[in-house]
């Protein structure tokens, strides 16, 4: 699903990715952790292409996104959906508003937006809160807003960069079980992460990046090596 | 793309009145450049129309004849003035004609030349010049005859009122693009700062994959909008005072001196196209402009 192959990215002189070679199979829960500045952002602005990679081809799905003109950019991102440690949700826009926005912008039909939206807020349990503004919501209400609509339109890559970041444990596993149920559905789903708990708890694939480079990978690992 | 303008055109909506007031300032400052612009185009429009009356009433050379001229003379006068270079054609007008076109053109004042006791006009000769540069060499050939009282013509006076009327369709010209580029300037301005509050939702909405048109669509729509209305205003202020004023001077002693106005109604109707189209173009390229900086990829 997600292909690196001999990534480098360098700003100047400064590597914050150096030759990465990674593959991600369909269906696949993978935990990425490493020390702040160890290149974890790097890797998902560049599969995202908000930058470009130095060195390397990048792949996502049948899309060689190293090689992907500017323009067909929004057409990537849809096929990946995002989740982020800020929420980033649409402060102007209600709770229904805001997921059936990732539907307008690809020109859904305004019935199976009726139809789906409702769908997905059940999903991840905020149905009440739907004619709600962000604001209104607690941290954890409001990241189960920005999953619902990073997973509405069925992107086949899910992306959550640190998603319980800003939560308390409880909100935090709250948030996890959700995404495991995501994943149960087919979804591909990289997490980034500093939550040594929760890496060790869900004993799933772990990569581990250092100074940009992938120092491991274990498909049933925890956070941190135990020697 | 029915669907996309659709969401357009709501969220346009939507945006407009969630900021009325910055809606209305520019709506304002494009109904005010309009009505500047709108002035100039009447003054235009007029003064073409002046200058071509002018014209049409002043390519034209008056001879007047002594009152013992005799007929025959006056065509033997007549055909050698048509053999000259640069003569159109040569009329004769004799002293009651002279008279009734007079009393033609005073209008319902013609009842004043009713009590003369005499026909004061001479009789005459009209030549029609085929330009107007050629005047004076036709005077000066005819200057020579016998029987000629007065040569009136009015080369220097028309050439001098081209001249003004070219200088100020020139500088309305200049005066109309500069208007326009503030006009830009300012709705620009106005959906810059829209944008500018919203500048980490457009962020969001790149995350999540939206075009760079489908989020300018809803700015692009309210630029128009903006123009729309104040060109629409605009237009509908002018059509009122231009409309008054065209019945204050036609029923006044203007007519008199035969100066003709631009009608009302023909004016509107170009008026209304020119300015929606601008107020259009001035909306949605202020509001392409204005989001450039935000969407750079």
């Amino acid at each position: 699903m997600i292909k690196f192959e001999n990534v480098s990215k360098l700003y100047g002189s400064n590597a914050a990715l150096s030759n990465v070679n990674l593959s991600i199979g369909k269906g696949e829960f993978v935990f990425l952790v490493g020390p702040s500045g160890a290149g974890k952002s790097t890797f998902i602005k560049l599969l995202l292409k908000e930058i470009e990679a130095t060195e390397g081809k990048i792949f996502l799905g049948d899309l060689e996104v190293t090689n992907l003109p500017n323009r067909k950019i929004p057409v990537l991102r849809r096929n990946v959906g995002i989740v982020f440690q800020d929420f980033r949700l649409l402060p102007r826009k209600t709770v229904y508003e805001n997921v059936a926005f990732a539907m307008n912008i690809i020109h859904a039909s305004p019935r199976s937006i009726r139809r789906v939206v409702p769908q997905a807020l059940s999903l991840v349990g905020i149905s009440d809160k739907a004619n709600k503004y962000p604001h209104e919501l607690s941290a954890g209400e409001q990241q189960r807003v920005a999953i619902a609509r990073s997973i509405i339109n069925n992107p086949s890559v899910l992306i959550a960069d640190e998603p319980t970041g800003n939560l308390d444990p409880d909100t935090a596993w709250e948030i996890m079980r959700l995404l495991v149920q995501i994943n149960l559905r087919g979804t591909t789903i990289v997490m980034v992460t500093h939550a040594k708990e929760i890496v060790d708890k869900m004993e799933k694939r772990v990569i581990g990046i250092e100074r940009g480079k992938i120092i491991r990978d274990d498909l049933r690992g925890a956070y941190k090596y135990h020697v | 793309m029915f669907r996309a303008s659709a969401y357009s055109v709501k969220q346009a909506c939507k945006q407009l009145i969630r900021n009325r007031n910055m809606c209305t300032a520019s709506i304002f400052s494009i109904t005010s450049m309009l009505l500047i612009l709108g002035l100039f185009f009447i003054l235009i429009v007029n003064i073409n129309l002046l200058a071509q009356t002018a014209q049409s009433q002043f390519d034209t050379i008056q001879i007047y004849l002594e009152d013992d001229v005799g007929e025959e003379a006056i065509y033997e006068m007549q055909n050698e003035m048509e053999t000259i270079y640069g003569v159109k054609e040569v009329t004769y007008i004799d002293k009651e004609e002279a008279l009734v076109i007079m009393k033609k053109r005073w209008g319902d004042n013609g009842y004043l030349l009713d009590g003369l006791e005499s026909n004061p006009f001479p009789n005459s000769l009209e030549i029609k010049v085929n330009k107007l540069e050629d005047a004076d060499a036709v005077v000066s050939r005819i200057k020579g005859m016998d029987g000629i009282e007065d040569i009136k013509y009015y080369q220097s006076v028309v050439e001098k009122l081209l001249n003004i009327t070219n200088f100020i369709q020139l500088a309305g010209m200049v005066l109309i693009v500069i208007l326009i580029i503030i006009s830009i300037v300012i709705v620009a301005n106005t959906v810059k700062l829209t944008v500018a509050a919203r500048e980490k939702e457009i962020g969001i909405m790149k995350y999540i994959g939206a075009t760079n048109w489908f989020i300018r669509g809803p700015f692009f729509v309210e630029g128009i909008i903006i123009g729309i209305i104040g060109s629409g205003v605009s237009v509908a202020i002018i059509y009122f005072f231009y409309k008054k004023i065209i019945e204050a001077f036609s029923t006044q002693a203007f007519v008199m001196f035969s100066i003709g106005l631009v009608p009302h109604e023909f004016l509107i109707n170009h008026l209304i196209w020119i300015f929606i189209s601008l107020g259009v173009g001035i909306g949605s390229l202020g509001s392409i402009l204005s989001m450039r900086k935000f969407l750079d990829t």
